[in-house]
């Protein structure tokens, strides 16, 4: 049996990848057409590129579809409950930096940290008769950091895309979201809580627990991981 | 794991129990409304419960607890005083791999009366009390209310005194707001810029300089809240003593007996908690008369407040070894009926046993 390994099939995010994997005498190339998500590895016998979306590579990695995979350390901690328990994290890959924060509009002089947005989650609670609504597509991660603190009187809305609009379009009165130079949220009017990091999120490479592991894929795993210079631990 | 027939015969022995108490039996639907119960318990609920959407009804919770339904049909015009109970599954997500199961039966009692609420305390705690007697467990009580009262009590202001109310279910939160109001931790910088800031210049006029408004949140409400900061500066920290007797009262923890004991000595400094220790007089009183020795009752002052954020009087639980949640637990709910009833309350009082950990027990003792 071959070893599976998922990488991002498009953009920056695959890119980095190769150039990463390439750096480290691992040679990952898309095979056909541009159009044709296939791919080959060389460099180590008995590894085999599987070409996915980054959204999904934690899912396949759960279920053990595929041994090793390359996503954004976000995605797992949000799709996966109890992550470390069902992946392995192996090296992270110093690219795709992105924060997961919490933002609010600009003009809310008297919003700096999670504890005013609770207090003014109760304000609005109050005023409006519905909770503080934060727009996001990363329910988990934002939950369970609100519930940490033990935030009161927002709600989660699902925002796929285009989050830091929802403010202003009225669907949201805060948003989480990832970042990366903020542009997007200076643009939107809108700025990040002093203490809202969520959480610091970059490329990782993943192993699956729960991936079939027999001599030969392990064999494999200890020929890459020596050539890529980490150490996978399942 | 224990087969689902014996952990469906306990569940029938322990209603027959109930409804020989006098409980009438009643159902309440599975699917339910989401919007009530998101808007009651917020986004701990939506972590918890299996919520679906219906194409004519909308968001939809699979039953992630009969209290709701229960005390709605009460208010739809149930007779009072009334004694419910009921047995069904309810349904809760698990957020960590391991054995805690996602569905299990949990069958319940709950007590609407508005004559003498510390005895329905009593009667519901000693028929719990009664019912799980013969598997030795570990009983924990408590008093949401004390604590209340003692917030309530307190000499400073109203807004400081909402603050703690609205956090008394959260203890990480609750201490560090006591924390800040009583001078213990220092002011967020952020704040003490703020504040300068506005000794310069309106906030209307540090609003528009922020930049545009934008989203559903307006610049009034921004202001308002802006001069509740002042005022909330402007407040003197809380009186040391006060503080010394509510950080006491959050670690408060002894037997029954003793602990009204201790409070009753606490009484004469915090004068306001003295209703709320005469009902926790009386229900040790009530409880003495059906038998339960309340010198060697467990109290803590805090029990209850990490779990769900409706009881406001009495709790109770009671638990096995290990690390698992308790076999039985309840309380009193007084504030949740109005928040139904739309203008109408009825003091109540319920709580629920989880067959399976009852059938669970037994087996293990055989």
């Amino acid at each position: 049996m071959s070893l599976k390994i998922g990488v991002p099939s498009k953009g920056r995010l695959m890119e980095k990848t190769f150039d990463w994997f390439g750096e480290r005498g691992v040679t990952m190339a898309r095979s056909g057409s541009d159009r044709e998500y296939a791919g080959a590895v060389e460099g180590v016998q008995g590894v085999e590129l599987v070409l996915l979306s980054a959204g999904e590579i934690p899912r396949e990695l759960a279920a053990g579809r595929i041994h090793l995979g390359v996503t954004g350390s976000d995605l797992v901690r949000d799709k996966l409950a109890d992550w470390s328990v069902q992946v392995a994290e192996v090296a992270q890959l110093g690219f795709g930096h992105a924060d997961l924060i919490i933002a609010v509009p600009v003009a809310w002089i008297d919003v700096d940290t999670v504890d005013d947005l609770d207090a003014a989650a109760a304000a609005f609670r109050k005023t409006h008769g519905f909770r503080l609504r934060i727009a996001t597509k990363y329910h988990r991660l934002v939950r369970e950091f609100l519930t940490d603190q033990d935030v009161a009187d927002y709600q989660l809305v699902d925002s796929q895309g285009a989050t830091e609009g929802t403010v202003k379009n009225l669907t949201a009165e805060a948003i989480a979201d990832i970042t990366s130079s903020g542009e997007t949220l200076r643009a939107n009017h809108l700025k990040i809580l002093s203490d809202g990091l969520i959480h610091a999120s970059q490329a990782t490479l993943f192993a699956a627990r729960s991936a079939e592991w027999d001599p030969q894929t392990r064999a494999v795993l200890e020929e890459l991981s020596e050539k890529l210079g980490v150490q996978a631990k399942l | 794991m224990t087969c689902r027939a014996k952990i469906r015969a306990e569940a029938e022995t322990l209603f027959a129990a109930f409804k020989a108490a006098g409980a009438e039996a009643v159902e309440a639907d599975t699917l339910l409304p989401a919007e009530t119960l998101l808007d009651l318990y917020g986004e701990d609920i939506r972590g918890r419960a299996y919520v679906t959407s219906d194409p004519l009804r909308g968001e939809m919770m699979l039953r992630p607890d009969f209290t709701v339904p229960v005390v709605q049909a009460h208010m739809n015009g149930g007779a009072e005083p009334a004694r419910y109970c009921y047995i069904g599954e309810v349904y809760r997500k698990q957020d960590h791999l391991g054995p805690r199961a996602s569905e299990y039966l949990q069958v319940g009692f709950e007590l609407f009366d508005r004559t003498a609420p510390e005895a329905a305390d009593a009667e519901l705690f000693a028929l719990f009390h009664g019912l799980l007697a013969p598997l030795g467990l570990r009983s924990a009580t408590g008093d949401i209310g004390i604590l209340m009262a003692a917030v309530n009590g307190l000499s400073t202001s109203d807004r400081r005194k909402a603050a703690l109310l609205r956090h008394i279910w959260r203890p990480a939160r609750f201490r560090k707001l006591l924390d800040r109001f009583s001078g213990r931790a220092a002011v967020p910088q952020a704040r003490v810029d703020l504040l300068a800031r506005l000794g310069a210049d309106t906030p209307d006029a540090l609003i528009a300089a922020a930049g545009p408004m934008t989203g559903m949140r307006s610049a009034a409400e921004v202001s308002a809240r802006v001069a509740s900061l002042v005022e909330d500066a402007q407040t003197p920290a809380l009186a040391a003593p006060e503080a010394a007797l509510l950080y006491d009262l959050l670690t408060l923890q002894a037997p029954a007996k003793a602990a009204l004991a201790h409070l009753c000595g606490i009484t004469a400094m915090l004068p306001a908690i003295e209703p709320a220790v005469d009902r926790f007089a009386r229900r040790l009183e009530a409880l003495e008369s059906h038998g339960i020795d309340t010198s060697n009752l467990a109290f803590e002052a805090s029990h209850g407040r990490t779990s769900m954020e409706y009881y406001d009087g009495f709790v109770f639980s009671f638990h096995g070894a290990g690390d698992v949640p308790p076999v039985a637990s309840g309380g009193r709910y007084d504030a949740l009926t109005a928040v139904l009833g739309q203008g109408r309350s009825i003091p109540a009082v319920g709580g629920v046993i989880r067959p399976a950990m009852v059938a669970e027990l037994r087996e293990g003792a055989k």
